[in-house]
């Protein structure tokens, strides 16, 4: 039996296509689901009033401050830290080193850790060993440890994919090796980098299991300041749905827009300074 | 070609620091914006303070079972009314989760769902940790089956022990008894963690803790309504509220604890005619607490509002005898530390 050869490819291309309704279709699926139910719930309401009993003054402004808060610090704790290790693993170390080796696989070790272990580490080390106690600053640290192995590896990549004619040109020219990191290789990598970093971001923000461990609590009715309680927006969901009142899984939806608009205002900033600062050789 | 690079270069730096300085400038807009949402909020909640004349201010917390979080919660947010300085968070890490944190004096308040266990108490001791208990509301423990379902319309607690026990094969209902139909038995019911599964193993099964383990469990009550829901062989066990709150889509059994058939209601949970599910909900206040006047206020307002408490967030309100009790309780336990 022999099939065309058109007719393979275009069975292939059939299979290809097939493959990629399965995500979109899920997505698709989810979304309406969501904004059917969260609409007419997603209003000033939610985004000004703290949680309630009663669902139709109910917010969840506490949790999504406390959400902006969180992600403003994971950044502020990640990059600098993420593009340090990453620099220095690409540029500075040498792989042929027993140590520099080690590093590098306690690294990708760590980003297949699952979250919950996190949480565990960040109870019994900040919010107990060193009695920070269950305050924000500690669940942006936990999240930030978190997802430290992704931006270091996403940075890695984007160093790497810096031509090394770059690095020799610039060394040729009498520059030293920070200079050469500094003016030229890092700036190239700032696409891939930042691209990483808000891919990291957003899946942090999206975490609940080990704030939940390191006590975000699920009532609270005030701003959320970051030495005290808080709670965080994957967790105010969680607990509307909880719930006994039908009310409440639709503010929940509400909710879950909220959530999703803000992680895609990051994927959107991303894209943006992607493009903005791509460049080829 | 040189200077073009150079040119490249100065750019790419340029836009670096640009980078860098917008994502300080998007932090200080997020930070300042917060600020300003701060300022009002506390604006807001000084003039209320003004109105109503509460003075204390500062932070109680609470943790512990998640079918009391509800009514804590209820009662801080009329709280916050009347004393809008004073913060009261409200988590829900399980009655066991609760009174680990509250004997090791992390908390002000531990709700419960069932009374502190001797190993509780001794953590307490050992951490110096004096408590006293009150009890807040009432709850009917119910056990629901599909709306479908014609023929449970009581189940005796020796049904339940024979359906729920460690090691139980039941799994068709006419198992549990003859005269029942032919239709597969579908188990939902709260997991481990839960202050209900420890009340009802302990009254059903004659021992806390002990269940059989192949059922649907959830610490979420709505996936156990929606488990119930979507099997017409289904049943299930949750407090009173969640079966008020889906009366139309679940059926509540009467149970029959040796004197007769008795459905789970407000009045039968009081008089204490629904046996022997109906059972007590508490809350556990640190006495050390009582010095600081906010947590004096609040659970002073607590008592005092109880019944208003309890019906607006669907609990089964104290009798006034209990009520009389929590309010001595609270008295004395006051007095003790001078408060």
């Amino acid at each position: 039996m022999r099939m065309s050869r058109a007719l393979k490819g275009g069975l292939f291309k059939g299979v290809l296509f097939l493959s990629l309704l399965v995500g979109f279709l899920t997505l698709v699926v989810l979304l309406v689901d969501v904004f059917n139910d969260g609409l007419p719930f997603l209003d000033r309401t939610l985004l000004t009033s703290p949680p309630s009993g009663d669902p139709d003054i109910a917010g969840a402004r506490p949790a999504i401050l406390a959400t902006i808060y969180i992600g403003a610090l994971l950044l502020a704790f990640v990059v600098p830290i993420g593009v340090a290790t990453a620099i220095y693993l690409e540029e500075y170390a040498n792989k042929t080193r027993w140590y520099n080796r080690l590093l590098e696989i306690n690294i990708q070790n760590l980003a297949a850790v699952p979250s919950i272990v996190y949480g565990i580490l960040g109870l019994a080390f900040l919010v107990r060993g060193i009695g920070l106690g269950r305050v924000l600053l500690a669940g942006a640290m936990i999240l930030t440890l978190l997802v430290l192995p992704t931006v270091i590896i996403a940075a890695r990549e984007a160093i790497r994919a810096v031509p090394d004619s770059i690095r020799q040109g610039g060394y040729a020219l009498g520059a030293t090796q920070w200079q050469v990191v500094s003016r030229q290789v890092l700036p190239a990598a700032i696409p891939g980098i930042a691209t990483g970093s808000i891919l990291a971001l957003s899946r942090g923000i999206g975490e609940t299991a080990p704030l939940i461990l390191i006590g975000a609590v699920t009532y609270i009715s005030f701003d959320p300041t970051i030495l005290g309680p808080f709670t965080a927006l994957p967790i105010q969901i969680y607990s509307f749905l909880r719930l006994p009142q039908a009310e409440f899984k639709l503010l929940a939806a509400a909710s879950i827009i909220v959530l999703l608009a803000i992680l895609l205002t990051l994927n959107a900033f991303a894209i943006f300074i992607r493009n903005r600062y791509r460049r080829s050789w | 070609m040189q200077t073009d690079r150079g040119t490249i270069t100065r750019i790419a730096l340029l836009l670096l620091l640009v980078a860098v300085l917008a994502g300080c400038g998007g932090d200080g807009r997020d930070s300042d914006d917060a600020a300003g949402d701060d300022t009002v909020a506390t604006t807001t909640s000084e003039s209320g303070g003004d109105e109503s004349g509460g003075d204390l201010s500062g932070r109680i917390q609470a943790d512990g079972s998640s079918t009391v979080g509800p009514y804590t919660t209820a009662a801080a947010e009329a709280f916050q009314g009347v004393e809008p300085g004073v913060q009261v968070t409200v988590g829900v890490s399980g009655t066991g989760g609760g009174f680990e944190r509250f004997c090791r004096g992390e908390t002000d308040l531990s709700n419960a769902s069932r009374a502190i266990k001797d190993e509780e108490i001794a953590a307490c001791k050992k951490e110096g940790i004096e408590y006293v208990e009150f009890q807040v509301a009432n709850d009917a423990l119910t056990v629901v089956v599909n709306t479908e379902n014609d023929w449970a319309q009581c189940l005796t607690v020796e049904h339940l022990t024979m359906i729920w026990n460690t090691g139980s094969k039941v799994n068709n209902w006419n198992q549990v008894d003859d005269s029942f139909p032919d239709e597969d038995l579908k188990l939902f019911g709260p997991g481990t963690d839960s202050g209900t599964f420890d009340y009802f193993t302990d009254e059903i099964n004659g021992e806390e803790g002990a269940s059989r383990s192949d059922y649907g469990a959830s610490e979420d009550d709505n996936v156990i309504v929606q488990g119930v829901t979507g099997e017409k062989g289904g049943l299930g066990y949750f407090g009173f509220s969640y079966f008020e709150e889906n009366q139309d889509s679940l059926k509540a059994v009467e149970i029959d604890g040796g004197d007769g058939c008795v459905a789970p209601s407000v009045e039968t949970a009081q008089d204490g005619t629904y046996q022997p599910l109906s059972r007590p909900l508490f809350i556990y206040a640190k006495k050390e607490s009582f010095k600081r006047p906010e947590v004096e206020a609040f659970v002073q307002y607590l008592i005092d509002n109880e019944t208003q408490i309890a019906e607006s967030s669907q609990y089964v309100p104290l009798t006034d005898e209990q009520l009389m009790k929590a309010k001595s309780d609270f008295e004395a336990a006051v007095e003790e530390v001078g408060a």
